[in-house]
């Protein structure tokens, strides 16, 4: 039986998602010791007793991490919990050295909070509200590289070579109720409300929300049930999926899988499963172990986390615009166009953009900047535009400067190219690569002399009244310049020489 | 008298990755019916009002600022490894977790 479509998917069944994101903090140091937390670093330079897990040594809670948790919780509109432990959740696996990793189990830290999302369809805007069920502290695990095997997978591997440079680093765990009701929207839902989550936590600023660096990670639990049926499916769960795009290509990939299993009269297994990126499909990992095989209990090294309701409340005061309603208001103050509002999303650049109009510029023009030139050399270069040499406030002094007249649009790309270069601020790349405007009318009358004698036969077309041929004389003047010269000064001064003096 | 099986001895002993003989997890069902009975006397006294504690004294919010502080040299973290390479510790292949 070939593979049902999405539509058949949708005509028949209902998916009900869970959806479990895990967020790296970017707390300077661990979770539990004052080991650095830099990614990237080389292999085992950021390791101690503690998460070493040598004998004897004591764990004890990063204050900042705690905090951050509660700001999440606080954004996401939930309950602060006034105590919680941390727990003991026991598994062997070398990515963990203690042989248990400290999570929460029954007493969550935050818990019962919502995240709303709005999705385009053809239908117009709608809103979904997600439930929270709980948002957890906990501590990220090591990492493995397996040798051997032909894939670098553990399938097939000779043995396992582990760096604990990650091994506890701050972990939130948010975890959504079971989100029902999302019909055939289920894929962008679930991607929509992962990218609320990361601009949330971005406005935050409590962690790098890098989904390719693994610092915002999620899964997907996804089942189906028959069209108006009140039972639930089976689920799988579909770890590994580490884009927004690949969070709507998993769910819709598991549908349809799932759908094809149940049409067919089969069931679906209860297991973890990992997305391929490369395919858009998901492959069968372990089968879920129950709750209890992890056999949790409170860690009797570390004290009840005990927040005060005053402090809360302090930290509550501190919580950013939520972000949808800075899009908004953006969108608004601004008069972007749908289209271009959309391209700044997914350019990911309405930070620096705003930041850029704080300091001063006009926000087209601070747009057009950071997603025209500025993006196509992130792009060729193939680095994020955040990590690109130029800063909001070269930004702005660049559209100053083209705004009094001092570069041109063009001369300021030279500039945009030289900031980025490492050559200083735009003042500084205009001072040291010679960069102005040519209007000093004697230096332009000469180029424009010399290129009418060099092309006579075009200056004589011109002078008896064709004027579309001025145009190949203006681009001789604009190269004798090097560019630099102001082409609309240059067309006015031509034509007064060939006779036709501006109206 | 509690007991454990056969069966659920041997799943324990799974959890704990110990490895038992067949004449162990025998001895041992009974022996963690004991054992459970011991702990169990615990409930026979009036426990209402009192809180399930974790931790012997009564502190909370025990907390530490979020400073750096030197970790040990890669050299130093690897050296009770039993075996090593490229600065990463070296394990046996692992099996049956994962896939």
């Amino acid at each position: 039986m070939a593979l049902p479509t999405y539509d058949e998917v949708i005509a028949k069944w209902d998916p009900v998602l869970g959806l479990e994101v895990h967020v790296e903090l970017n707390t300077n140091s661990k979770m539990f010791c004052s080991c650095a937390t830099e990614f990237g670093a080389a292999p085992n330079t950021q390791t101690c007793p503690v998460c070493l897990a040598l004998p004897g040594a004591l764990p004890v809670v990063n204050e900042k991490a705690i905090e951050s948790t509660i700001l999440i919780g606080l954004a996401l509109n939930c309950k602060i919990a006034p105590y919680s432990r941390f727990a003991r959740k026991n598994y062997f696996y070398p990515d963990m050295p203690k042989n248990f990793q400290i999570s929460q189990y029954d007493e969550p830290i935050c818990f019962d909070g919502y995240v709303d999302v709005e999705i385009e369809t053809d239908e117009g805007t709608k809103q979904f509200r997600i439930e929270i069920e709980r948002v957890h502290m906990e501590e990220d695990t090591g990492k493995s590289l397996h040798v051997g095997g032909a894939t670098g997978r553990i399938h097939g591997a000779d043995y396992s070579l582990l760096d604990y440079n990650r091994a506890g680093i701050p972990l939130v765990e948010i975890v959504t109720k079971i989100v029902p009701g999302t019909g055939k929207y289920a894929p962008e839902v679930a991607k929509a409300y992962v990218a609320e989550l990361r601009d949330i936590l971005r406005g935050l600023k409590v962690s790098d929300v890098k989904m390719e660096q693994g610092s915002l990670r999620c899964d997907a639990n996804v089942s189906l049930k028959p069209i108006g049926s009140d039972v639930l499916g089976t689920r799988s769960e579909t770890k590994n999926v580490n884009s927004l795009r690949s969070v709507e290509r998993a769910i819709r990939g598991e549908m349809i899988r799932h759908a094809e299993l149940l049409n067919e009269g089969k069931k679906v297994k209860q297991e973890t499963r990992h997305f391929q990126e490369d395919t858009g499909l998901t492959r069968s990992g372990r089968s879920k172990e129950q709750a209890e095989d992890y056999r949790y209990f409170p860690d009797p090294d570390l004290v009840p986390v005990t927040p005060a309701a005053a402090w809360i409340e302090e930290l509550r005061a501190t919580l950013p615009e939520r972000p949808s309603l800075r899009r908004k208001r953006i969108k608004e103050e601004w008069n972007v166009p749908d289209k271009e509002m959309e391209a700044m999303i997914n350019a990911d650049v309405l930070d620096i953009v705003e930041a850029t109009v704080l300091l001063g510029a006009d926000p087209t023009k601070a747009r057009t900047w950071w997603l025209g030139e500025i993006s196509r050399i992130a792009n060729d270069q193939n680095v994020a535009i955040a990590d690109l040499a130029i800063t909001p406030a070269d930004v702005a002094e660049l559209v100053a400067l083209v705004a009094s007249g001092d570069l041109t649009d063009k001369l300021a790309r030279q500039v945009v190219e030289g900031v980025i270069a490492g050559e200083g601020k735009p003042s500084e790349v205009v001072a040291k690569r010679g960069i102005k405007v040519v209007n000093d009318d004697g230096a332009l009358m000469a180029a424009i002399e010399k290129v009418c004698a060099e092309q006579a036969d075009t200056a004589e077309k011109v002078r008896g009244g064709h004027l579309p041929a001025a145009g190949a004389l203006i681009g001789a003047v604009m190269k004798e310049t090097k560019g630099q010269a102001d082409a609309a000064r240059v067309r006015e001064l031509l034509l007064g020489h060939l006779g036709h003096a501006a109206n | 008298m509690s007991s454990l099986s056969r069966d659920d001895v041997a799943k324990l002993a799974g959890l704990a990755r110990i490895e038992m003989t067949e004449s162990e997890l025998v001895e041992l069902s009974s022996q963690f019916g004991m054992i459970l009975d011991a702990v169990a006397r615990v409930q026979e006294m009036d426990l209402s009002g009192v809180k399930a504690t974790s931790h012997p004294q009564p502190l909370e919010n025990i907390a530490r600022p979020d400073v750096v502080l030197p970790s040990l040299s890669p050299e130093d973290a690897l050296s009770g490894a039993p075996a090593q390479e490229e600065s990463r510790f070296r394990v046996p292949q692992i099996l049956g977790e994962a896939e």
